[in-house]
């Protein structure tokens, strides 16, 4: 619920009550893979907020009469903790709560590729550990990255931000305080690489002017959000590599077999040098020369012989050529 | 005109834009006008006029042929319900189950597989609208006893069974034990030695946590041949 | 639903020729936790909080305080109330809707050891008796399950209190109260731990992993304080203990007791 707007919100200099200005956002940081049992999972803090995301699916819908023959169910779960909050909040699921759910269940309907898994359910649930104004954008920033760990198939990400009014100004990601005495909040989801708006709501008073303006804030806003999103999935797959890396240079070193220009040039940041030299080792190539009648005839021949070992490994070959052909 | 915009094995996100003008796209690669974006996180890779991107995450979808380790989680009468690690529970009836005739009012399900065994299974069809089909009597097929079961990512499967199966065969030649992978990122070990199911175990986490790497095979061969001087010895 | 998790026979036969030759699958002695890592002060909205990893198990501790009416039969005592949500976040094996068993155990089991231990004196969380007295509501939140919440529960509820500030008050002229801004500590007597061993075929274990809790017959979960009193105890599960045996597990929980409580103290100082 906006407030009357009359309380100060921005000083003469152009400040916010936090010391921003009126289009930054609040220090975001996202974590992913936080969570062990889900199959995707991430943590942001966006200002004082902290919220965690959990992915789980897509799997059995239960009861089955819900699920749909033709796309998976997306079901989100929007849950505050009960002492996220300054008064704290009755453990019992809120009406607020419920539609949040909906509403953001919606928006990530609107980017996942359900149609690929029909009659099961992802199940996306947010837990509020601390509020602070914005939580649904944060928590579907959270949830939009953590699908993307669970290796859900997506059109894009989804980068959400809240814009307001604050003393009749438009201003970036409100904070709790703005938002419960400034004069509007509208919280927008859009995906900068689709150019779409998957979430959009707004309670207080905009003039037509405003709202414009509000949406291009918000949009802008989301524009750097989704850079946030985007490092941190990468930085979380790169890491492994990096490491790795790392960790060849002396082994080759030691063993020998490699030309030296290899060493030197394998370079321990930049992850995309490294995989060329090496390309050997890619299955890829493999691809090229498919030897389908070797592959087929295997396991004939040794499953003729002894038992249970023959029988595991013919069909894995098989298999694996059939992946890499694709 | 065609201009592929990412490097081959750069890591990207859903919504990456990958490439324009006239490519043939597979697994998580969708077309929008021109261009070619990912619908994955994962390794992008580029095989001339061939884009997709390879999923390092997500759950395992079932294909016919593919051999997948379940478990009973639920007997019936004449059927039983298997965990096989996918979006959908799989179906094994009773006359898939073993080589003879079920008979529902003579052969008590309960008494071929019960709940909680550990079964390595065929999937013998599978289309998104009905449950994956299973059998377990063919050669080979049926009930695993003792070993050890672990799981990863099934689409890091490929990298543990390698070329050809380098992979598994020199794993388990270094560590002395069985082995069976499943497609759906189960696999099951088992060794004389506790201590040879746990390195085989080691290396293939390992394999798993560095799969979207090159140079694994040596690496791993290199911790194996570290740990197991003395295996080496017995070759 | 909370439990419809299906062990598999191979996993479980592994377990348990594992213990008979004294190992576990995670390479674990039998008295030993996973390792222990306890982070306070996350919530600043809460008047404490404290998130507790044992393992891959992992929650999060969070207290409110509310002024409201004391008990009737206690009219000059503070309140404390706990409550646990096991939320399906926390495993594929949980579903939404209203606390399970399992959740309302935990939180009673917890309640006890911090109770019982009068780790906090609830004399001085009166301010008018019978009247208004503060009511602090320790709420858990599992946030990863991967086997015994209970000595994560009550590590996290340790931290999370050692840390609580309160707000002062004062008592205006028609026993209003009002309350202000300056707050102070939460005084701590005692710090309870909570050592829990779960009976696995015929051998006992500290801190069970969800696969270990899932084979096994039953556990022990003991509170004790600093001065090695024994707090609290709740056997769980259907399985059963010989006398000689569950004295011998209670005092082997309360050596191990000392390491959670040297954890548990190096956290909050």
């Amino acid at each position: 619920m906006a407030g009357d707007g009359t309380t100060q919100l921005i000083d003469e200099k152009g400040k916010r009550l936090d010391g921003r200005k009126l289009d930054e956002l609040r220090p975001i940081e996202i974590k992913i893979g936080v969570l062990k049992n889900a199959d995707g999972s991430a943590e942001i803090r966006m200002g004082k907020n902290i919220i965690l995301a959990a992915v789980y699916g897509p799997r059995e819908l239960h009861p089955k009469h819900r699920a749909l023959p033709n796309r998976a169910l997306i079901q989100c779960f929007y849950r505050m903790s009960t002492f996220s909050v300054n008064d704290r909040k009755s453990p019992a699921p809120s009406r607020r709560e419920k539609e949040i759910s909906m509403i953001l269940s919606n928006a990530l309907t609107s980017v996942i590729l359900t149609e690929k898994y029909p009659r099961t359910t992802i199940d996306v649930y947010l837990q509020v550990l601390q509020a602070d104004g914005g939580t649904r954008c944060a928590g579907l920033t959270a949830a939009s990255v953590a699908l993307a760990d669970a290796g859900i198939p997506m059109k894009g990400l989804i980068s959400s931000v809240a814009v307001g009014l604050a003393n009749d100004k438009v201003v970036l990601d409100l904070f709790d305080i703005e938002d419960q005495k400034g004069s509007g909040d509208l919280p927008l989801g859009y995906s900068p690489i689709l150019d779409e708006v998957s979430l959009i709501q707004l309670d207080g008073v905009f003039t037509l002017e405003q709202f414009e303006e509000a949406l291009h804030l918000g949009i802008k806003g989301a524009k750097e959000i989704y850079e946030i999103q985007k490092l941190a999935l990468k930085e979380k797959y790169s890491a492994i590599r990096n490491e790795v890396a790392d960790e060849i240079k002396p082994s080759k070193k030691e063993v020998k077999e490699v030309p030296k220009e290899e060493v030197k040039e394998a370079p321990k940041k930049e992850v995309k040098e490294v995989p060329k030299e090496e390309v050997k080792e890619a299955p890829k190539k493999e691809v090229k020369e498919p030897p389908k009648e070797e592959v087929k005839e295997a396991p004939k021949k040794e499953v003729k012989e002894p038992p249970k070992e023959e029988v595991k490994e013919a069909p894995k070959v098989k298999e694996k050529e059939e992946k890499e052909d694709e | 005109m065609s201009e592929i915009k990412v490097e081959n094995h750069e890591i990207v996100i859903p919504g990456d834009l990958l490439a324009e003008g006239e490519f043939r796209c597979g697994d998580g690669v969708v077309k929008r006008g021109n261009s070619y974006y990912s619908t994955l996180i994962g390794l992008f890779q580029d095989k001339g006029d061939f884009i997709q991107v390879k999923s390092l995450k997500g759950k395992y979808f079932p294909r016919p042929g593919d051999l997948a380790i379940g478990k009973i989680i639920e007997v019936g009468l004449t059927s039983w319900i298997v965990d096989i690690g996918s979006p959908y529970f799989a179906i094994l009836s009773g006359n898939n189950a073993t080589e003879k005739r079920f008979d529902p009012v003579k052969d008590d399900a309960r008494k071929i597989f019960d709940i909680g065994d550990i079964i390595l299974t065929k999937i013998i069809s599978f289309d998104r609208t009905k449950d994956p089909t299973i059998i377990t009597n063919e050669r080979g097929l049926g009930k695993l006893r003792g070993g050890r079961i672990i799981e990863i990512e099934a689409a890091h499967i490929p990298r543990v069974i390698g070329k050809k199966g380098t992979m598994i065969n020199m794993v388990k030649r270094l560590t002395r034990t069985q082995i069976i992978t499943g497609q759906n990122g189960r696999i099951w070990v088992q060794g004389k030695k506790i201590d040879d199911e746990l390195k085989a175990i080691e290396s293939i986490k390992k394999i798993e946590l560095e799969a979207h790497t090159q140079g694994l095979t040596d690496r791993i061969r290199a911790m194996l041949s570290d740990n197991q001087q003395t295996t080496l010895g017995d070759e | 639903m909370a439990d419809n998790y299906v062990i598999s026979e191979i996993e479980k036969d592994y377990i348990l020729a594992l213990l008979d030759q004294k190992k576990r699958t995670d390479g674990r002695e039998f008295n030993q936790h996973r390792e222990i890592k306890i982070e306070t002060d996350l919530v600043q909205k809460a008047e404490g909080s404290a998130i507790v990893s044992i393992g891959n198990s992992k929650i999060i501790v969070g207290i409110k305080a509310t002024l409201g009416s004391p008990f009737p039969d206690t009219p000059d005592s503070g309140v404390i109330t706990t409550s646990a949500e096991l939320s399906p976040m926390a495993s594929p094996f949980f579903e939404s809707g209203p606390p399970s068993e399992a959740a309302i155990e935990l939180a009673r089991v917890t309640d006890r050891a911090i109770r019982e231990s009068h780790c906090i004196d609830l004399s001085k969380l009166c301010i008018i008796p019978r009247k208004s007295v503060w009511i602090l509501f320790i709420d858990f939140y599992i946030l990863n399950h991967d086997g015994n919440l209970f000595d994560a529960a009550t590590l996290g509820a340790m931290a999370a209190l050692s840390k609580t500030k309160i707000p002062k008050v004062k008592i205006l002229e028609d026993e209003e109260v009002e309350i202000l801004e300056e707050t102070e500590s939460l005084k701590i007597n005692h710090y309870p731990v909570s050592v829990t061993t779960y009976k696995i075929g015929k051998n006992n274990v500290v801190d069970a992993n969800l696969k270990e809790e899932r084979v096994s017959d039953a556990r022990i979960t003991v509170g004790f304080d600093e001065e090695d009193h024994i707090v609290s105890l709740q056997k769980g599960n259907y399985g059963v203990y010989k006398p000689d045996e569950v004295l011998q597990i209670i005092k082997e929980s309360l050596n191990v007791s000392k390491n959670l409580r040297k954890e548990l103290m190096k956290a909050i100082s």
